[in-house]
């Protein structure tokens, strides 16, 4: 026990250590280069007009994102696959980023000639489509329980559903809203700022400690039905607060970076590989990997085919997918 | 394999009186459904008007250019493909032994996807041979992984592994195809191409569809004893004197003309080819010799029936068809993945 505590603390020393660096690289680079140095001066206050703009009002909004998103996402997937006892569950893979999708696109779809005022309602709005997702995937697939691999089949199918709706309505779009509609939903942290930073903030800072507080509640669920309840653990409320708490943090991503997909599959993954499968460590590996991952994504997607940008979901997709593959070849 | 056990107690024998019936009264109703597709439209033209351009066709009138060059080849089209894409899942069905096999899942759809995109990323005014080649590229590059991830992994191909594989590496290769759109800038090119449906069909995507699409429908009719001897298992088929590896040979080259055949003309078309060869199976029970006919004919049916609907969701606006299948499918996916959810 004392020794995974050591590798565990090695291991989130590290990787807190990686995300500090990645943040100082990502900050350097993009299609107007600045160099170490200046980027120190602007941060302390001494930059340019110019630096001062790039660093504070695009980069640094983007990179705060990228790790709000990336670690939400990746506690969701950790949530989902403790309390499913699937190690294939994902946001993304489920429905649940579709059904959130679906909800923004409508609601664009909806207002879409009114000023869009709607940074802090657009989270609301992605969350009642994943409670939805998450609930159509729950009652289709009960049938005397929830057996793991019908929620997956099931989920597979709503997020077949809920894509063919997406394009219903958003061939419904005028061309402007459509391209925005298209960019976004492909995973995109492209065109955010601080507003929207803040309209993630709350969710994150709320729903992130309280899941690490859970963590031996999903320790218990983990174990199985039967050995949670002998453990004392309310097991079908347990299940659905942090069913719940999974949800909303998937629904609060997609409203802000749009659907990222396997980064919530993968990220639990290598965490348990790095520091077991406890969730009072796993967790914070998890979150801190999901982070780190996202902006090494994000900062590819800006550069690799410089000067157009890749959505960072596609290059997460990618990452992400060949990890799955890989995955699926072991199991 | 599960759904064979499950379904054994309803169809576990052939029906050939069922399955000539539907043959029959299927090919009228599906002439009567291209009649309506071509009747039905943005530009309203009339029964007779449509008679008269067959007949006595008028180049200066309008309406019969419409009818000749828009409408008549688009019904067509929409039949080709709706058959093609049934029976390539039909065959995948039956060869895998796989409830959940077919194009769109098995990343085939995807991979052609993929490489029509570097197609035209390479040249971007291609013709339409040299786009349909690369669809059979891709569609074989789809399929090749989806398997070999299957094979290469230790419990075998399960149908939730080919399921997962398949959706993994269908979000992958469409990352990929995006990434090229956005990086050559060929997004709409792309679209056009992958989404289009078969609103921009033209004589010149019939001429090449129809005849891939028929010497890809007898290849498999002449392999349909094969599957039908495939389907009771490896084991068995060898027993019984068969040659299973030429048999899953020809059946996946089959299996590709068809779909890349498809997919080059009107891109993505999902479930068409999953749910079919169900419905097929569940009338006219397992013997693929009238499996395969019969799913032709269902396939192209509903191809043709949801192309029309694509037109009436929002007019004058058209919904992509492979849209208007899924909302069509996934109900249908959803009632499997309960029903077979034990056994799989």
């Amino acid at each position: 026990m004392k020794t995974q505590k050591r590798k565990a603390m090695f291991v989130i020393l590290g990787l807190f250590t990686a995300i500090i660096i990645t943040l100082l690289i990502s900050l350097n680079m993009g299609t107007m280069r600045i160099s170490p140095v200046d980027v120190f001066q602007t941060l302390i206050g001494n930059g340019t007009d110019q630096n001062q703009l790039i660093l504070f009002d695009f980069r640094l909004p983007r990179i705060v994102i990228a790790i709000l998103i990336g670690a939400a996402m990746a506690i969701s997937g950790a949530i989902l696959q403790g309390v499913t006892h699937n190690e294939l569950a994902d946001p993304g893979i489920l429905g649940i980023n579709s059904g959130a999708g679906f909800a923004v696109v409508l609601f664009l779809y909806l207002t879409q000639n009114s000023p869009v005022s709607a940074v802090f309602v657009l989270p609301l709005t992605a969350l009642a489509g994943a409670v939805l997702a998450a609930f159509l995937i729950y009652s289709i697939s009960w049938k005397n329980g929830v057996t793991p691999i019908r929620l997956i089949l099931v989920g597979i199918g709503i997020n077949a559903a809920f894509s063919a709706l997406i394009i219903v309505f958003q061939l419904r779009m005028d061309p402007d809203n459509f391209t925005q509609a298209t960019i976004w939903l492909s995973g995109n942290i492209a065109s955010t700022n601080w507003s929207y930073t803040l309209a993630l903030l709350p969710w994150i800072l709320i729903l992130v400690p309280f899941t690490l507080y859970k963590a031996s509640t999903l320790d218990a669920l983990n174990l199985g039905d039967e050995t949670a309840q002998g453990l004392g653990a309310a097991v079908e409320k347990e299940r659905m607060i942090l069913l719940l708490a999974a949800v909303a943090l998937a629904g609060a991503s997609v409203a802000v970076g749009g659907a990222i997909a396997f980064l919530g599959l993968v990220t639990p993954h290598l965490a348990r590989k790095l520091v077991g499968v406890g969730h009072r460590y796993s967790l914070p590996t998890t979150a801190l990997l999901g982070a780190l991952l996202l902006i090494v994504a994000d900062t590819i997607g800006r550069n690799i085919l410089s000067p157009s940008e890749i959505p960072v979901g596609l290059v997460v997709s990618l990452i992400g997918g060949s990890y799955f593959v890989y995955l699926l070849m072991k199991s | 394999m599960a759904v064979h056990s499950a379904k054994q107690k309803n169809s576990d024998k052939s029906r050939p009186f069922v399955a000539s019936m539907i043959l029959i009264l299927g090919t009228v109703v599906l002439i009567l459904s291209i009649a309506l597709s071509v009747l039905y439209g943005a530009a309203d033209i009339n029964l007779q008007t449509i008679w008269h351009s067959v007949t006595q066709f008028d180049p200066t009138q309008s309406a019969h250019q419409v009818i000749r060059n828009l409408r008549i080849p688009r019904g067509l089209a929409a039949a080709l493909i709706g058959a093609a894409l049934a029976v390539s899942g039909a065959i995948m069905q039956g060869m895998t032994r796989n409830a959940l096999a077919s194009p769109s899942i098995m990343g085939v759809t995807a991979g052609a996807g993929f490489t029509m995109a570097i197609a035209l990323a390479i040249n971007p005014q291609p013709s339409s041979i040299m786009m349909m080649l690369s669809a059979f590229v891709g569609a074989g590059l789809g399929a090749g992984i989806v398997f070999g991830v299957g094979t290469i992994s230790k419990s075998g191909l399960t149908p939730v592994k080919l399921a997962l594989a398949g959706t993994a590496v269908t979000t992958m290769l469409s990352a990929l195809s995006s990434a090229f759109t956005i990086h050559f800038n060929i997004a709409k090119d792309l679209s056009f191409w992958y989404a289009g449906g078969v609103a921009s069909v033209q004589w010149v995507h019939v001429q090449l569809l129809a005849p891939v699409t028929i010497i890809g429908l007898i290849i498999s009719l002449f392999l349909a004893k094969s599957i039908t001897v495939l389907n009771l298992g490896d084991d068995v088929a060898k027993g019984l004197g068969q040659q299973t590896v030429l048999v899953k040979v020809i059946a996946i080259i089959v299996v590709l003309i068809l779909t890349g055949a498809a997919v080059s003309v009107a891109g993505t078309i999902g479930f068409i080819g999953l749910v079919i060869p169900h419905i097929t199976r569940f009338l006219v029970g397992v013997n693929y010799r009238w499996i395969i006919p019969t799913a032709a004919v269902l396939g192209a049916l509903l191809l043709v029936l949801a192309d029309t609907a694509s037109r009436m969701i929002n007019p004058p606006f058209e919904t992509p068809v492979g849209t208007v299948t899924a909302l069509v499918g996934v109900p249908f996916f959803l009632y499997l993945a309960r029903k077979e959810g034990r056994g799989l």
